[in-house]
């Protein structure tokens, strides 16, 4: 029997189901949505994640072209007219082929009409590794968006997360990219709140406290953090972990509070390092003042391109063995 | 005649057998990841590079294995690029999307749809300015047809009269959607008059047609006449990638694209010409020989060693 109470209803649901959910529920409680993008009518999704709203919602949900400049322009027409599109670009990589409609036009829409025009848009994509990916369809670009004054960016990695934030984004009036991980869509079910009022953007998620270290971390790459965090307990080495699943708006007083208590920080991201989000993170906390006992500590892949070779692959994607070493040393100190 | 057709059904097997060896593979977890398998388009690629030179330049897209191989890559380093082997065409980096053998005429696979049609004009493009008199030759599928960089790259090689041969191989769908429910019209061939050049629908399940018209392309192309588009229409028969449901076929239409397959349809022929089935059914034989053969040997090879995996990023 489902729990049901005044703030929605609890279901077992996987990450993609929970994206599939709340994708129903906005379709049906805000008319104006459109769902839209290659494979996701019809078919329901190359993941499925998409499955049944053709069936339920007819012409609001349906197939388009391999056009993501029209997809993600007319998106941007679309809501500029009181339409709430949600348009799904299958992988972040392919987002690079039509990058103009997010980076000039969405993320300005608002901005040079002063105000009088707005872009509610949800581009919904999934990025990331994943055994035998490939150098095009494994890349994780979110600091590139984030680069993007304008346009607002979250990563879930929880069954929650995954429908609290889509909720969430569509609600908003700007527009925002959420970016999922094929790899998350089919993992194990768990309870799921869904149905609640929709939520504010922002705010980290505490997965684990701890005294020796605050690891600021997000996306798919936060489970082996957490299974770092706990192989270090073992030792007596004792880390929070602090996840951001929004990253703009980002919570820059939770990171530097935990920081602060702490007195150690490291953020880990799958995303290569140069440029990458971690940078960003470190260079608030060290303008906040805060006294850190150690140098802050970035663990990300290295800079390269991606391998397919499995072998190759894991070479550079850090692991949990590699992120707790790295761990270790920020806490015990380099040996 | 037959000679020829017996060449065709040869390279055709030697294709398939490899696709199917990909699919074994695969299966037993020797290669891992997303593989797009080509069985049922053998015979573009067998028509198409028999008319090319050396030093054409080549340029696929993920369902390119059969690309690489009727350019004449030889089996055993794609399959140990396959399976991440240090002997892999391009040492595990690439995988299955990205097979690139410059040395063979072969400029890569690609996995972003309708990137390669640009990158084939700048390769035509080089060739006015190093005396190659190279023509360039990029394939796409029916979906890449709606994607910007296909149009940009299609007026770019007929304003300029490039020597381009755009290949477009039509097998009715983009991934899990058929073509015809995402254009007005699924006569593609029809699109290169809006740009001014030659365009043609073709039987892409017959060798012979793709090479003759590939042939008076390529002539047209190195004589200054500039590009043409050659719609191949085909089926594939294998899904999207391998583990796809294939929930999108209609009743029937599986047998009717067994019926009209390459080699079906080339075996039909020879047979009715009057070869005997056992010099037929031999030309298959030896393709699976050889193709098991370099699939053992490549999975003899050592694995790619990931010292070397931040080697060749930059000069
Ligand atoms: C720019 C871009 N958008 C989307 C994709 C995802 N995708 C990969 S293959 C494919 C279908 C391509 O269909 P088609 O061009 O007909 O080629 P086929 O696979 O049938 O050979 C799609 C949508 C991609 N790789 N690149
Ligand atoms: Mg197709």
């Amino acid at each position: 029997m489902p729990e049901m109470s005044g703030t929605g209803e609890v279901r077992k649901l996987s990450y993609g189901e929970a994206v599939n959910a709340a994708l129903h529920r906005l379709m049906e409680e805000l008319p104006e949505t459109l769902v839209y993008g290659e494979d996701v009518g019809e078919p329901g999704g190359v993941f499925g994640v998409t499955r049944g709203l053709r069936k339920q919602y007819g012409d609001r949900a349906f197939d388009t072209p391999i056009s993501e400049s029209a997809i993600l322009g007319s998106a941007v027409g679309a809501a500029m007219m009181g339409r709430r599109p949600i348009v799904e670009i299958m992988w972040a990589d392919f987002s690079l082929v039509a990058l103009d409609q997010i980076v000039n036009q969405a993320a300005n829409v608002r901005y040079v009409s002063n105000g009088r025009l707005a872009a509610p848009l949800t581009i919904r994509t999934q990025q990331g590794g994943a055994p035998g990916a490939c150098a095009q369809h494994s890349q994780c670009l979110e600091a590139l968006f984030l680069h993007v004054p304008g346009l607002r960016v979250c990563m879930p990695s929880t069954p929650q997360d995954a429908y609290d934030l889509l909720v969430t984004a569509v609600h908003s009036d700007d527009p925002v990219l959420v970016v999922e991980n094929r790899m998350l869509y089919f993992g194990a079910k768990e309870e799921v709140r869904v149905g609640g009022a929709a939520g504010p953007m922002g705010g980290a998620r505490v997965r684990r406290s701890g005294t020796d270290a605050t690891v600021v971390t997000w996306g798919a790459i936060t489970a082996r953090v957490l299974e770092a965090a706990e192989s270090l307990a073992g030792e007596g080495v004792d880390v929070e972990v602090l996840e951001t699943p929004w990253l703009n708006p980002f919570d820059t007083e939770a990171v530097t509070a935990g920081a602060a208590r702490t007195g150690r920080l490291a953020v880990v991201h799958e995303a290569n390092v140069t440029g990458g989000f971690g940078a960003e993170v470190v260079a608030r906390v060290t303008e906040s003042g805060v006294p850190l006992s150690a140098p802050p500590l970035r663990v990300g892949t290295p800079d390269t391109r991606m391998p397919a070779a499995p072998v190759l692959a894991e070479a550079l994607v850090p692991d949990a063995a590699r992120i707790a070493r790295e761990l270790r040393a920020l806490v015990r100190g380099a040996s | 005649m037959s000679e020829r057709r017996l060449a065709d059904l040869l390279a055709m097997w030697r294709i398939r057998a490899f696709e199917e060896k990909v699919r074994d593979l695969r299966a037993e977890g020797s290669i891992v990841g997303s593989v797009h398998l080509c069985i049922g388009q053998e015979a573009i690629p067998v028509g198409a590079c028999d008319a090319l030179e050396p030093e054409d330049a080549l340029f696929a897209t993920y369902r390119g294995h059969g690309w690489a191989i009727a350019r004449g890559v030889p089996v055993t380093p794609l399959f140990a690029e396959l399976m991440g082997r240090a002997t892999g065409v391009n040492g595990g980096r690439g995988g299955s999307a990205y097979f690139t053998a410059a040395d063979h005429g072969f400029h890569g696979e690609n996995s972003i749809v309708g990137a390669g049609a640009p990158i084939a004009c700048g390769a035509a493009l080089a060739g006015r300015f190093d005396g190659s008199g190279r023509a360039a030759v990029t394939v796409f599928g029916d979906g890449a047809m709606n994607q910007g960089a296909v149009h940009e790259a299609m007026n770019f090689a007929a304003a300029f009269d490039l020597p381009v041969v755009f290949v477009c191989e039509n097998n009715g769908y983009s991934e899990l959607t058929p073509i015809a429910d995402m254009v007005r019209s699924d006569r593609l061939a029809g699109r290169a008059a809006a740009y001014g050049m030659p365009g043609h629908r073709i039987d892409g399940n017959d060798a012979e047609a793709v090479r003759f018209h590939m042939r008076d392309a390529l002539e047209v192309a190195r004589e200054g006449g500039g590009p043409t588009l050659l719609e191949c229409v085909t089926e594939r028969i294998a899904g999207h990638y391998i583990g796809d449901a294939e929930t999108y076929r209609r009743p029937g239409e599986m047998d009717r694209i067994r019926r009209r397959e390459p080699i079906t349809r080339l075996r039909e022929g020879l047979l009715a010409d009057g070869v005997p089935a056992a010099e037929i059914d031999a030309v298959e034989t030896r393709a699976r020989g050889e193709i098991d053969t370099a699939a053992r040997t490549a999975l003899a090879a050592p694995l790619a060693d990931p010292a070397t995996v931040k080697e060749h990023l930059y000069a």
